[in-house]
């Protein structure tokens, strides 16, 4: 009795202090953990994806509502998203990694909890490269296995890019990614497969990563194609001026539906059928195109 | 008046004991279910849930309703007005503003842990919050008006919240931390947030108390309390710095929580009449005690998973809200 009674003691004491430390301490942690992490919460669908291309899908244990792919993470717990993660499961769940993007809620929160956070927020192909090199150091890949991995798939990216014929180049393209609308512009990861596929982007890349767009922009530049996920679709006839661009009267617009929509907009190992969807549109957009003057 | 007295207390009494009820609640629901409570001595992990996570969460739920209830209650006390909000008055809306360009300027997380951080967002928030008040007031000129005191805080409220909009997408990094914040919860609360605002919580509430007569004095007419020698410039410049910083330092840790502050104050009134003073510290105890039990269901209704509290509580409380306007309708409504 008196022994369960110093242990809770001693425990009390001891877990006051330590609470009391690192809510009052501004605590920086290590980000490499000692050993390969065995138990995996992935908040973000593409981290998710990037874990499972490294062959660590069975070691994922808890995953955001978002996570979809591949189909063998469906059965897996869900912690929230980035703006609701649920601390209390996570906690419970008893991770050795937690990752997640830096924007999210609760980075600091886990962290102060003694858990192991790696924030990662892939906007373009070098920060995948690096999510690659990072989660494979994390989960204890061989930086070469992991290397390998990220060569392949840039090489069937450029391999799909050199099989497109010469007419599907060169087209001006508008990506768009939410009807607000925000549009997809050169530097970001799906205006860098663009511009590998040989398109040309009509939004710079000093607008900014995903900027919001004028609707007379659009109008006034005349894109040759326009890329968009179905759902947005009859949002974009409504527009002013927009049932009238010259893509849209020429049915040079390729809808997406909502799971070719995952693939196209999450930075991860699925770039290379974002490319495959992307360039089938080219291609048979620009077919399209050039048969009427022939 | 001795019963009125014993009443009182009876009902503070009472619902102390239900704080107490629902912190042991609060301490047992929860994601991962009553077994972490069960197990609490045995597994490290449940005891980390216990302490670390329901422990200062249901706390701080409970600290940040009562900053709210009692800006409620002081807000109404002072403007003498029944629909007088930290919401409706805008200062919500300004500590919001205040928050993003600290976020926009800083960069940092507002859920950090760090006690400095914390006491910098309470700052800003603050700063935001009074700014929004007086300028309502100045908008409104002056208190005597409902209608416009009213409008003039939803404009406040709009204009502010659209320039908070308005940072957030000019620094997209930002945007998803303001998100959050719109989406008041209760769920990152750790220790430090906890300690600021019972920091803040204490003093506030010993002003209140000591305002508590000359609101009082107030409440039959600015000429009666001017003749009773009552300060009314002191009182009102810091009644409405206590509003601010109520408002503000629960909003810096919890993001948006609508109309705990609208109700609090109307539940107490409703069950019983009392003075002011009295008014103000049962319309805290209120306050935290309906926040508490909002973040208990909020925990509960869809367990394993989680509902923001703020959706919570501006779903009940707008409906509250209806009710009472529906009410005084029918009584003759309020000019």
């Amino acid at each position: 009795m008196h022994k369960t009674l110093g242990h809770c003691i001693g425990r009390l004491t001891r877990v006051l202090c330590l609470s009391f430390t690192l809510s009052f301490l501004s605590t920086s942690h290590a980000v490499e953990a000692a050993k390969p992490a065995q138990r995996i919460v992935s908040l973000l669908p593409s981290l998710t994806e990037t874990v499972c291309a490294l062959g660590a899908c069975n070691r994922l244990v808890g995953i955001d509502r978002y996570s979809n792919w591949p189909e063998s993470i469906s059965q897996l717990p869900r912690m929230g998203g980035g703006i609701d993660p649920n601390i209390e499961s996570i906690v419970a769940l008893k991770p050795d990694l937690v990752l997640m993007a830096g924007s999210a809620r609760g980075v600091d929160r886990l962290r102060s909890l003694g858990l192991t956070v790696l924030t990662l927020e892939p906007k373009n192909y070098a920060d995948v490269q690096n999510a690659f090199k990072v989660i494979a150091k994390a989960i204890g890949v061989p930086s070469k296995d992991s290397d390998r991995e990220w060569r392949n798939l840039n090489a069937q990216v450029s391999e799909i890019s050199t099989s497109m014929p010469q007419y599907a180049k060169a087209q001006r393209v508008y990506f768009e990614v939410s009807s607000v609308p925000f549009g997809a512009s050169e530097s970001s990861f799906i205006g860098e497969t663009l511009q590998r596929l040989g398109a040309k982007n009509i939004l710079p890349s000093a607008l900014g990563l995903f900027p919001q767009v004028s609707p007379e922009f659009v109008v006034r530049i005349q894109p040759d194609i326009i890329m968009v996920g179905e759902g947005n679709l009859a949002d974009m006839q409504a527009r002013p001026g927009w049932a009238n661009l010259r893509a849209m009267r020429t049915g040079r617009v390729c809808t997406f539906t909502s799971k070719e929509s995952d693939v196209l907009m999450r930075p991860g190992p699925r770039i290379v059928e974002a490319a495959r969807l992307m360039s089938q549109c080219l291609v048979e957009k620009s077919a399209a195109q050039a048969k009427p003057n022939s | 008046m001795s019963s009125d007295k014993n009443n009182q207390w009876l009902f503070a009494l009472t619902m102390l004991l239900l704080v107490v009820i629902g912190i042991g609640i609060g301490v047992s629901v929860g994601s991962s279910g009553i077994e972490s409570l069960q197990n609490v001595w045995r597994d490290d992990v449940a005891w980390q849930i216990i302490w670390q996570i329901r422990l200062p969460r249901t706390l701080g739920a409970f600290a940040a309703g009562a900053l709210l209830g009692l800006a409620g209650a002081l807000a109404q006390g002072l403007f003498r007005n029944p629909l007088a909000d930290p919401y409706l008055l805008g200062s919500a809306s300004g500590a919001t503003l205040g928050v993003a360009l600290a976020l926009a300027f800083y960069g940092g997380n507002q859920f950090a842990p760090d006690v400095f951080v914390r006491v910098g967002l309470t700052g800003v928030a603050f700063v935001g919050a009074l700014l929004a008040v007086v300028l309502t007031l100045l908008l409104a000129k002056g208190v005597q008006h409902t209608m416009r005191l009213l409008l003039a805080g939803v404009i406040v409220g709009v204009v502010m919240g659209a320039m908070a909009s308005f940072i957030s997408l000019i620094r997209p990094d930002v945007l998803q931390n303001m998100q959050g914040f719109l989406l008041g919860s209760t769920a990152f609360i750790g220790w430090s947030a906890c300690v600021v605002m019972v920091c803040v919580l204490m003093p506030c509430l010993c002003l209140a108390w000591f305002f508590g007569s000359a609101m009082d004095a107030l409440s039959l007419g600015e000429s009666t309390a001017l003749s009773l020698g009552v300060p009314l410039r002191v009182m009102r410049i810091v009644l409405v710095l206590l509003v601010a910083l109520t408002t503000g330092t629960a909003v810096a840790q919890t993001g948006l929580i609508a109309f705990v502050g609208l109700a609090a104050p109307h539940l107490v009134r409703s069950m019983m009449s009392v003075k002011n003073g009295s008014v103000a510290m049962l319309s805290a105890l209120m306050g935290g005690l309906l926040l508490l039990a909002a973040d208990i269901s909020a925990r509960s209704v869809m367990a394993p998973q989680e509902l923001p509290v703020g959706v919570l509580t501006a779903v009940l409380g707008g409906g509250y809200l209806l009710w009472l306007m529906y009410r005084s309708q029918n009584q003759g409504g309020y000019r």
